[in-house]
């Protein structure tokens, strides 16, 4: 332990700590900007290039920067004298000379960490002015924009696509004032190998990289007479909504989400849950089919099976693996089954034209923006899935329309695709897509009924986990990874021969799964949030009367009336797609 | 240049890189070697040297972006360098570069359509006693003047 002094407090903290690591241990706030720690997914950004964090250190001329700067035995630091403000205010004043001032209309505004700190340091006048030229045309992709006339240049994003999701989109690029962070040759990020899983966004402090921001257009079609607007709400946006006002996190908002979204005038309000159980319907009975194949030898290569229901994932395995292509699940993602089965059989029971139906989708995730909008999930123009928000963008919703959620009654999904099972929910969750398929495809396979419903070996936090199940005396090995730097990990191990002998295997993109999807509530790199998030899941699963997927009413009425076999034609057409290997830079 | 990269394509570059001890570190080095083998570095040469390196396009692209040295235009037939380091700067550089500018009807970075000029800017090429410097293919000019930029461009206009 190393021993130091900071602001005359005495405080012992491990070698190899900074001085930022040892004042949070005294509850004294530095305030930082480029510095981000997300402990457990094992980034930190230490860029160092701001500067805003600076302190003295006694016996040295030059101040330092709190976040980079290791302790020693014996160091003083003084966090608060008024070198040090002034030092602050100096390089806050020259970080904001060329930034643009529109923040009244920035979609950032309130929750930005530059414009935050200009409020603490009492930033008022601009003593140094630059020139803000724009140099970079707004980048929109039907995911996330990039405004980097707003980039700070503190390289989170970078660190966050390269090193956590090792995805590799981004560089910075340039040199002094036009120095930015970039794709490859500025490509358009649609053009490159970005994935869409929007965590560059969820770390940026400034409004540089946001969403694409579809509220407006959930408003207009609800003003619409000719429209039927019904909604989609996906498992994870239930367990975070309410720390967007105000309350803990883990809060269930389940019934409370509803009756906001009734009462903003959607005429129905369905659940994601639904099609997550369609999804294991035709997942599970894919892992069956193919897990046949491999025990009969008729195809070794049947197994390992991939989950498919994250888009950023499969954007990730189509540019990044291209000798696995053929390893996913073909099944759609739970958000294209909804939109799929909307447009027809729900589209058919109200006897009203796709065309007039508008299917919004209640999303953690950017991915699902761009999801919705591929070619190959469009009827004659129409989207499936027409519109996306995210859990942020529904939260600024509830705002504006002046709805006070704390006090609305809780209220029920409509029927039919509002019925759900725990196993739906636990989609929200690492882990959960896998569990809720096992407990289907174990029933299925054994025709006998589960004695234990919960399989505790698939669960938890760790990047990359190994689990095993017996089914019918074959043991199943089952692997799963969240965030796509552990998938790689992970699938590089599978390329390479296998030698776990993994069967199948689960993949989310972003870490904690769909919770931690990057439309959440800013979590800010705190990891007990993520977790928070995950207990609630869990918990509503184990509250639920129905816990697997093949016992959900409406799905059984679904196959009889409408689909006919899971596998079979119908659903084929309907809940399957196809992968291509697309090169990209 | 060929728009896709066949094997043999960059042999010469690859035979480079397959001699490092150690990929690591190397990414400046093997740019370098490339641009002086292959006198830039259109887009299709990144995207390669980043499958072979191992690291991200975006990556390579980063670094040739931020170094003047790099270029991902070919050169003309004779390049017209500039000194913007700070001794040239303060004695007038930038007015050179604009004249040249005029002169050529180009950006600096860029290569005239005949493909005879182009136009590139440097940092500090040590004979800041010379300010303000030009180098034409590594000839150098000293305290060049305005007025003296359109000789300087003619002498080579003529030749062939
Ligand atoms: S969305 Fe994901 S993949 Fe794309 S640039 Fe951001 S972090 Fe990288
Ligand atoms: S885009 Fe945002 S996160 Fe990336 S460097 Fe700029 S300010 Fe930082
Ligand atoms: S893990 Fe979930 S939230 Fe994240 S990109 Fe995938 S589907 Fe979206
Ligand atoms: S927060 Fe320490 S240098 Fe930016
Ligand atoms: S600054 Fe031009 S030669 Fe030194």
């Amino acid at each position: 332990m190393i021993n130091l002094k900071i602001d005359g407090k005495s405080v012992s903290v491990p070698a190899g700590s900074t001085v930022l690591e040892a004042a949070r241990a005294l509850n004294i706030t530095i305030p930082t900007l480029c510095h981000l720690d997300l402990h457990d997914t094992k980034m930190v950004n230490k860029a160092a290039s701001c500067r805003v964090c600076v302190v003295e250190v006694k016996g040295r001329r030059n101040l330092a920067p709190a976040c980079a700067t290791p302790v020693f035995e014996g160091m003083e630091v003084i966090t608060n004298n008024i070198r040090v403000m002034e030092a602050r205010r100096i390089v806050m004043e020259l970080l904001i000379s060329d930034h643009p001032k529109d923040c009244l209309s920035c979609r950032k505004a309130g929750n930005c960490e530059l414009q935050d700190l200009s409020e603490l340091l009492s930033l008022r006048g601009h003593s140094i002015s630059g020139e803000s030229v724009s140099t970079y045309k707004k980048d929109i992709t039907p995911s996330l924009i990039r405004d980097m006339d707003k980039c700070i240049m503190c390289r989170r994003c970078e660190t966050m696509c390269n090193e956590v999701q090792t995805v590799g989109a981004l560089s910075g690029i340039n040199r002094g004032f036009n120095a930015v962070v970039s794709s490859a040759f500025e490509l358009p990020m649609d053009e490159t190998v970005c994935t869409h899983c929007g965590q560059c966004v969820a770390v940026c402090p400034t409004g540089a990289l946001t969403e694409n921001d579809h509220s407006l257009k959930v408003y207009e079609a609800l003003a619409d007479p000719g429209k039927t607007v019904i909604v989609q709400t996906a498992p994870a946006v239930r367990v975070a909504l309410g720390e967007a006002f105000g309350e803990e996190p883990g809060s269930i908002m389940t019934g409370k989400m509803v009756a906001a979204l009734k009462h903003m005038g959607f005429d129905y309000v369905f659940d994601t849950n639904f099609s997550a159980d369609l999804t294991i319907m035709e997942e599970g009975a894919e892992l069956l089919d193919r897990l046949d194949k491999f025990l009969n030898h008729q195809d070794t290569k049947a197994l390992p099976i991939l989950t498919s229901c994250c888009p950023a994932w499969v954007n990730f395995i189509e540019s990044q693996f291209p000798e696995l292509i053929h390893i996913p699940s073909s099944a759609k993602s739970p958000q294209q089954m909804f939109g799929s089965i909307a447009k027809s059989y729900f589209a058919e029971k109200l006897g009203i034209d796709r065309k007039n139906l508008v299917v919004v989708s209640l999303m953690p995730c950017l991915a699902k923006k761009q999801e919705a909008h591929m070619e190959q999930y469009s009827v004659d123009g129409n989207q499936d899935v027409d519109l996306v928000i995210t859990t942020r963008e529904f939260a600024n919703m509830i705002r504006q329309m002046n709805i006070n959620i704390h006090e609305l009654p809780d209220m029920e999904y409509d029927d039919p695709l509002g019925i759900s099972t725990g196993a739906g929910m636990i989609f929200g969750s690492t882990g959960g897509v896998i569990e809720a398929a096992v407990r289907t495809a174990y029933e299925l396979k054994t025709k006998h009924p589960l004695e234990k419903i919960e399989f505790e070996q698939l669960r938890g936090f760790e990047g990359v986990r190994l689990g095993h199940v017996d089914v019918d005396g074959f043991t199943l090995n089952i692997g799963i990874a969240h965030g796509l730097g552990n998938a790689r990990s992970l699938l590089e191990e599978v390329r390479d021969g296998n030698p776990r002998e993994i069967h199948a295997i689960e993949v989310m993109a972003c870490p904690g799964g769909c919770i931690g999807g990057a439309g959440q509530p800013y979590h800010h790199g705190n990891s007990d949030i993520l977790k928070a998030r995950q207990k609630a899941i869990y918990e509503i699963d184990k509250n639920s009367k129905l816990r697997k997927s093949h016992e959900n009413p409406a799905i059984i009425e679904l196959y009889k009336t409408f689909l006919g076999e899971p596998l079979g034609e119908r659903a084929h057409q309907l809940l399957h797609t196809h992968y291509y290997v697309k090169e990209k830079v | 240049m060929a728009k896709c990269a066949t094997t043999d394509q960059f042999k010469e570059l690859d035979e480079f890189i397959d001699a490092l001890p150690t990929k690591k570190g190397e990414l400046i080095r093997v740019l370098h070697h490339a641009q002086n083998t292959y006198g830039y570095l259109p887009k299709e040469l990144q995207v390669h040297i980043a499958k072979k390196m191992g690291v991200s396009t975006a990556k390579v692209f980063g670094v040739v972006s931020f170094y003047s040295f790099f270029s991902m235009e070919p050169k003309g037939e004779y390049d017209i360098s500039i000194c913007l380091g700070t001794a040239c700067y303060v004695r007038g550089a930038d007015k050179i570069v604009q004249e040249f500018k005029n002169e050529l009807g180009i950006e600096v970075g860029e290569t005239t359509a005949d493909g005879k000029f182009s136009l590139s800017a440097l940092r500090c090429v040590g004979a800041c006693g010379l300010a303000p410097v030009v180098l034409v293919n590594g000839k150098v000019y000293g305290r060049v003047t305005e007025a003296e930029v359109k000789g300087i461009v003619d002498e080579y206009r003529h030749k062939d």
